[in-house]
């Protein structure tokens, strides 16, 4: 049974919340979906790159109130 | 190949390091002169700000870099070695490392190492 796993990394810089998000994948099964947010525009940019290249899949990403959210869903 | 003391050099080397090795990269980081002290284990010391981006690092909340490395490390299987000379001149033993750092390498061993790859340094 998969589930959505959030991952508050809000108040850091890059690469802090890619890190974050890195640290929990390891933890989590696949086909669990991650949310990481956060307030850093760099991050927001820079993690659907790393989710691309790494080749886990990227589910939505949007922008609420100063916040970005990212769901990827872990697929290895 | 980190040799800086600075912080604004610490970080950036720590941001390649470490988000290189989480994408896919064979990551080696080197590390001597002035960089070294800092991986001593249970060192208080700070590096210092060389300028305003270094002061602002702090303030805002940057990651440590400290803990990038070992992230890079834990994460992306990058190898930290201590440049064996600069081990040698500071007198420090393996196990007064971070833990996460390798055994002494020589300069031979890592050129020869990085000599198909992309060096960085700073």
């Amino acid at each position: 049974m998969s589930e959505r796993k959030l991952v508050d990394a809000k108040n850091t810089f890059c690469p802090g919340p890619l890190m974050e998000l890195i640290g929990q994948m390891k933890m989590a099964e696949i086909g669990d979906e991650l949310e990481i947010l956060s307030t850093d525009q760099g991050s927001a940019n820079d993690i659907p790159e790393w989710i691309n290249k790494v080749g886990h899949e990227m589910v939505e990403s949007f922008e609420k109130e100063g916040v970005w959210h990212i769901v990827v869903k872990k697929t290895k | 190949m980190v040799t800086s003391g600075n912080r604004e050099q610490l970080q950036m080397a720590a941001m390649v390091a470490s988000v290189g090795a989480v994408s896919g990269s064979d990551v080696t980081v080197f590390l001597s002169m002035n960089a070294l002290k800092f991986f001593v284990k249970d060192s208080s010391e700070k590096a210092p700000a060389e300028g305003e981006m270094g002061a602002l690092l702090e303030d805002k909340n940057a990651p440590d870099f400290m803990e990038l490395f070992g992230q890079a490390v834990e994460y992306g299987d990058a190898k930290i070695f201590p440049c064996s000379m600069a081990v040698d001149i500071l007198g420090v033993k393996q196990d007064e490392l971070k833990s996460f750092v390798s055994e002494p390498l020589g300069l031979t061993a890592f050129l020869s190492d990085a000599s198909e790859g992309q060096v960085w340094h700073f």
